[in-house]
This record gives C-alpha cells, structure tokens and sequence, in this order.
C-alpha cells in the first residue's frame, strides 16, 4: 500500500490507452480549475490514430532538465519526487525540454513558465480516473529504485512503437 | 454572454478568402442552444427567403461545424456539421465524435460558418484566433489515412516552427473529407479521426463541392467557463459512473448488433431488407473480439463508454485492412446487408469505405439496393459496368464503391444515394424500382427495422422524421419522452454523445445545461417551446425542399415499401407493419407537433412559436 508520506512513482501501460483524456480533464481541472487539456500536466498525444498515450514526467533519476535550468527554477520535492516549478522564477526559456530526453515538459498556454507533472502532492489525480474508467494505463506506485528514465521518450519515439505494436509493418504507412 | 460559451463564431468566405468573427443575440443561443438548433435558426436566416433555389452542392449553400455549450464538458465530445442537406435538400444535424468540437472551443470558437467556395484545394487552419486558409493540392485525392497523415505532420510542423519554445506540439482535431467528398457523393462523410463519420446529411460533398479538404484546430485556451464547476463535475460523475456499470456496452459498444439484431431482434438489413433476421453465429460479436479487435477500448474527449474499437485483419485475403468498430450500423449495412457473414470480409469492406470517405449506411444501403436489382435481373452485368454485385462478394461491392467513388459509368447514378438513383434508374429501365429503396426523404434508413417490433424504432419513426432515415435522430409519441426527436434535438444541439445520456436519470442533461451556463431549462420548456420550434423549422425547410427534388407529406411521410411486405423468416416471420395503424399514429403525431391533416406545420402552431415568417413561407405549400 503506497501511503502519501512516500516518494512514488506513477507506473504506465501505454498501449492500453484508449486516449478518453479524462487524465487531462482532472489534471487541469485540480490544478487550474478548468477544464484545459493544453495546460494539463499530462497529456494526450494522438500522432496516428489508435496509438493513443499519455504524455507526463518520467521523473528521471538524475533530473536533466533541473541541471539544464538556468535560473534554478526547478526543484524535487522530497516529500513526492516530483519535479517542482516555481512559477514566479521560470523565465520559459525552454532548455529543460531540450535536456529531457523524451521533451516531455512543455509550455503553459499563457505562455510564461513551464509545466510539469507534480504528482497532486503525492495523490495524482489522473491515475484516480483511469482506475475508475478501469483502464488501468495508471498506477501509483512506490518510488524504489527503477531506470525509470528510460520511460522519457518523445511523442514520435513513443508513437512508433505502440504503432508497429498495434499494426504490425502496416503502421509504416502511417508514420 | 451566457456562460460556457467562447462567445463568438468563424466566418470563412472561400471565394473572397475573407476570415471573421461573429457573434449571436444571448436570446438566439438560449433559443436555439448550439450545433442542430443553431445550425436550422442560421439556415433560416441566412437562406430561408431562397431556400427552394439554392443547390446544396453550389456556392450558395453555407456549411456549419457548429459546438454547443455541452461539448467537452458532457462526457463524449462531438462537433455538429451542417448546411443544406444534398440527401434530403432540408437540414440535418449530423454529429461525429473526436476532438473537433473541444479544440474548437479551447481556441475560443463555438462554430465556424463556412461561404462561398474556393478556386483550388484548401484546407483551413486554426491556432487560437490565428486562422487561415491554406493550399490543400496536396492533399486532394488522398484516402482517410493519408489526409490524416500528412495533415497531422503538417500542422504540428507549422506550429513548432511559429512556437519553438512551447515545447513538443499534440495533434490538432480534424475533420476532412476522402476521395468520394471530392467527387461530390452525395453519401460522402465529413470525417474525424479513422474514421468517425458526419454520414447523415451528406455534407462530405458539401465540403468537397467547395474544396474544402479538412479544417483542423488547435485551441490552447481553456473550455469557455462554466458556470458551476463543482456541479459539472458532480454531473460528469453520475454519467460516468452509469457507464461504468454497463460492462457489455464498455466492452461491445454498439457491436454486439451485427448477429444481435438479426438474430435476437429481428430488424437487421438483410440482402437490402429483404429480410432482416439471421442467425449467422459467424458474425458474433465474440468472433470480431477474438479475431479483428485489436483495440478494445477507444475514445472521444472525455468518454467513459469506449464504443468504439480499432479492427485489424491480420492474416488471409484481407490482411492488413484496418478500421473503426465497425460498429452496430457499420457491421449491418456492410454485412448482413449485403450478404456478407465474417468479420474479415466486413472489415475488409468497412475499410474501403472509410479510406474513400464514403458513409458506410448510406453507401451500404445504395450498394444493397443495386445488389437487388442485379438480383432481380434489372440491373445487368453489362449495365453494372462488367460487375456482378452476387450476395457475399466483398470483391465485387468493393468495385462497385470505387466506381461511386469516383463517379464512373454506373458509380455516377448511384453517387446520388439510392433515392435519386432509384428515380433515375426506374426511368432508365421504365419501372418502379423504387419499391427497392429503403430510404425516408433521400436519407437511407439506419439499420434498425421496424417490422418486428423488437427494435427500437416504432412505425412512425422515420416516416416523420425532420432528418428521414436517421436512426440518431428517429420519432414518435409520448413528445416529452426518448421516443420523440426533441431529446434527439437536445443531444444534437447541446453536442454530445448520446450515447452517454442512455441510462441516466433524464432530467441529468437539463442540469448539465444549467450547471454549465447558468440558466434554467425545464424539460417541459425544452419540449414545448424550444424544441418544438427548432422542430419546425426543420420540417418547413424539409418541406421547401428543391431544387431537385420535394417531399409531399401525404405521399413522402410513410415507410419504403419494403418495410410493408412481411418478414421472410426466423421468429418473426410474417409479421409486417400495419398501414392502418401507421396513419392512425401519424395523425396523433401530427396533432401533437401542431401539424395539419396534411403534415403541414399549422399557421397557429407556428405564430405561436414566433415563427411568423414561416408561416408566411410555407403558404404557397399549403
């Protein structure tokens, strides 16, 4: 049972996505009180139908993107191991989505700092509706000590696979 | 400005190239909502005073991809398309799902209202409030899959280029017409993802006939404020949670149809209705579970049911055909319809379909039609152009779509959608073979029959219908009741998915409405006024009709044919639709809706409603 105290991790099943992009709805709906899929945290990337994924922090272990930061506006929290933006710092330069090997972090749509996912404090809201829909593509896990960086892969890299996945050789005229 | 609207509309003139913004009187929106009501009160204005002159496939007609104030946050999102029907010369209210109508929204429109028509191919662009019109020579000529492709990868370059810091870009939402919308089809889609299909109505050759390939959009704002959140979230669970509890409707979506309502309902298509029972356990929804679902669960923005499923043959002649679904209608019109049994062949036959942009119930229902014929010694091999449309040859009807597709020798009459080509062809062969159509006002009729009974529709159900064949959208009595259109009309013009709203308390969508924009809807307010109105603005314009064609209610509000000879076989056998109880309903109908002995809408019922320049339109009908 993963308590709250723990730093976790949220453990992913891509190709079980059915793309309904509730994991969007209440990520911006916590965080920003609205219904809003670009300025969610997580988000759903359709780059050839049916390859439907959601697109969030790896949470790599060595953290590139807060290395690349240029005005340490990137923090961990202990408490979750989240990556923590402070917002007022960020000055949206966007070299933390260079370093990050999967260019998973992106831009608030009001364009003045950036996004990444901060695991709700510990209670991450999208996992919450996936398991309700029972898809199950989310899962909290605990933290331990995974190559969880290896899940930070980008939007093309991660569309490809799920597409040779679901289609075989056919998905090549897809891509 | 009522809330949970973005507050304005695109105004796209493809002649002049002329992009604007409009808006709408808050009382026009609370009157006719969103999507089919607004699209019928635009229509009115716009076009009502010329309506019988104007060809739906010219330049004067408008095309409408209109939201309402439900998309996105009702469970299930859709868009609306609409304009002038080129199947039945009135409106339709067609809705597809995907993501259109929310990325729409967050990029700060309710609609677009598109004029006029372009020189070349084009396609429109989005991004928040920067729209444009831009080449789509490229694109003009490419299958579903190809437009997709390339339009995904075009956009999303576009944007990384004008935003390189923003960060990796998602897909913009769709909708695009394939090959058959080019050629002006009359049962061409207007398509979204693959291959999720506006069928009814016809508007893929809407947008072809002004070469409009696709629209797509990227909206980086927030859904347009709702007035209560908290409440909205509430209602978003009392959805969802019904749909959790419906397991098979999860897991089968509407495609348990295909063997269940032949075998267990009896209202299947069958060898174009010659019948409309089998008990073929070959086309079992467990044999497109085990063998073709290779995506079980897919969604539209915010969809907790997942009807929809991703099927993909992987071995045998028809290896490597993928589609959506098929679905209930899908597997029907492109199975039983045609006398085709395997998950493979229908499949394989859904995929052409798709890939071409043509609707699989309307090009199915016209492709049943020609079978028949051929059947029947009518239609000959040498008039079929060398092919011999036989029951079950997935080969042949596969020719015989690419012919429609492209409009060649015998594809060009059937294009027109088997009511035109039934008139068409009856004078060709000097007979009636309208007998054979299984359609209502130009719109082929959904694969749910009526003669059993054990379906959903009643007798009425199309017959009086404002949108014809449109098992979404079909009618009956007690008015404030599923059985009437008017909730139809609800679900079309707050846009969403209807099929979220099965099973949930019915007063939940009223809420929905009045958590989002803060204002009360009754249900009784809904059926008796606004509704209603919506209602017959519909059915006047359906009425006006033309240029072609007209539709005389005494004549044109009844059943095809078809549908009075008895079920061949199976349970049911014999049973039949009863001439006298369908007048008999027809008149309470009528009476109820405010209509004359005649079907016409009653100067009364329409000054009532405000609609004096109706009433003053449908004079020289009456």
């Amino acid at each position: 049972m993963v308590t709250k105290k723990e730093p976790i991790w949220i453990a992913r099943d891509l190709s079980k996505c059915s793309g309904c992009r509730k994991c969007e709805i209440a990520c911006s709906i916590f965080h920003e009180k609205r219904i809003w899929p670009e300025a969610s945290r997580i988000r759903v990337f359709m780059l050839v139908p049916g390859a439907d994924f959601p697109h969030f922090c790896a949470q790599c272990e060595d953290y590139p993107c807060m290395k690349a930061c240029p005005v340490n506006a990137l923090s961990i929290s202990k408490k979750t191991g989240a990556v923590r933006v402070k917002t007022k710092v960020c000055i949206a330069c966007g070299k933390c989505i260079d370093a990050c090997p999967g260019r998973i972090p992106h831009m608030h749509p009001n364009g003045r700092y950036i996004l990444f996912c901060d695991l709700c404090k510990g209670d991450p809201k999208c996992v919450k509706v996936c398991q309700e829909g029972g898809w199950n593509v989310l899962k909290k896990v605990l933290r331990g000590n995974r190559p969880y960086k290896l899940y930070a892969r980008t939007p093309e890299e991660i569309t490809r696979d799920l597409a040779f996945k679901m289609y075989g050789e056919k998905a090549e005229e897809f891509l | 400005m009522i809330l949970g609207y973005a507050g304005k509309f695109l105004e796209v003139n493809l002649s002049t190239g002329k992009i604007k913004e409009v808006g709408f009187e808050d009382e026009v929106l609370k009157d006719y909502v969103g999507g089919r009501g607004l699209a019928t009160k635009i229509l009115w204005d716009r076009l009502g005073r010329k309506w019988e002159a104007i060809d739906p496939l010219g330049p004067d007609n408008i095309l409408l991809f209109l939201t309402g104030p439900l998309t996105g946050y009702f469970p299930g999102g859709r868009i609306c398309v609409s304009g002038k029907s080129p199947q039945s010369n009135g409106v339709v209210g067609s809705t597809v799902g995907g993501e259109f109508g929310v990325e729409l929204r967050c990029a700060g429109y309710d609609g677009i209202i598109v004029t006029g028509e372009a020189e070349k191919p084009v396609y429109l662009f989005v991004k928040d409030s920067d729209v444009e019109i831009r080449d789509a020579s490229h694109l003009w000529g490419k299958d579903a899959k190809q437009t997709v492709k390339i339009l995904t990868k075009e956009c999303r370059e576009l944007l990384k280029k004008r935003f390189p810091k923003y960060g990796e870009w998602k897909e913009p939402a769709m909708l695009y017409i394939g090959p058959a919308g080019e050629n002006k089809v009359r049962t061409a889609v207007v398509a979204a993802k693959w291959t999720h299909a506006a069928g009814y109505g016809g508007y893929g050759a809407v947008m072809g006939s002004r070469k409009l390939k696709a629209v797509a959009v990227k909206g980086t704002g927030p859904l347009p404020e709702a007035a209560d959140l908290k409440k909205v979230k509430r209602l978003i669970k009392v959805v969802n949670d019904n749909a959790y509890e419906s397991e098979l409707w999860r897991r089968w979506g509407t495609g348990a149809g295909g063997y269940e309502c032949g075998a267990k309902t009896s209202s299947e298509p069958v060898r174009n209705w010659q019948d409309e029972w089998h008990d073929e356990r070959s086309f079992g929804v467990d044999q497109f579970e085990n063998r073709v679902w290779i995506k079980q669960f897919w969604s539209d923005f915010g969809c907790p049911t997942c009807c929809l499923k991703i099927a993909m043959v992987k071995t045998g002649k028809f290896k490597g055909a993928i589609t959506d679904n098929p679905d209930y209608e899908m597997q029907a019109y492109l199975g039983p319809n045609l006398g085709i049994f395997t998950p493979e062949e229908n499949v394989f036959l859904a995929t052409i379909i798709d890939d071409l942009g043509l609707c699989g119930i309307q090009t199915g229902n016209v492709l049943g039609f020609a079978a028949e014929l051929f059947q029947r010694g009518i239609l000959t091999k040498k008039d079929l152009d060398g092919i011999e449309p036989k029951w079950g040859d997935a080969d042949a009807f596969t020719a015989l779509a690419k012919k429609i597709t492209f409009r060649e020798g015998i594809g060009n009459l059937l294009a027109e959608g088997t009511y035109r080509a039934a008139l068409n062809i009856g004078k060709m062969k000097k007979m009636d073979v309208l007998q054979y159509a299984v359609q209502s006002k130009g719109i082929s009729i959904g694969a749910h029959g009526i003669r059993s009974g054990k379906d959903y529709p009643e007798i009425i159900s199309y017959a009086c219908s404002v949108q014809g064949g449109d098992h979404t959208s079909t009618t009956g009595l007690p008015l404030d009741s599923g059985a009437s259109e008017l909730m139809e009309i609800f679900n079309d013009s707050g846009v969403y998915c209807n099929f979220n709203s099965f099973g949930i308390p019915r007063n939940v969508r009223f809420n929905f409405y009045e958590a989002v924009t803060g204002l009360e809807l009754s249900r009784e307010e809904w059926c008796n006024i606004k509704a209603l109105r919506i209602l017959q603005l519909q059915r006047a314009m359906l009425l006006l009709g033309g240029p072609d064609l007209k539709w005389n209610p005494r004549i044109h509000d009844d059943n095809p044919p078809r549908f009075y000879k008895p079920l061949l076989s199976g349970p049911h056998k014999g049973k039949t639709t009863d001439r006298a109880a369908v007048k008999e309903y027809k008149s309470r109908y009528y009476e109820a809706v405010g209509w004359d002995k005649n079907g016409m809408p009653k100067s009364e019922t329409l000054r009532k409603l405000g609609l004096e320049d109706v009433d003053k339109a449908l004079e020289k009908l009456r």
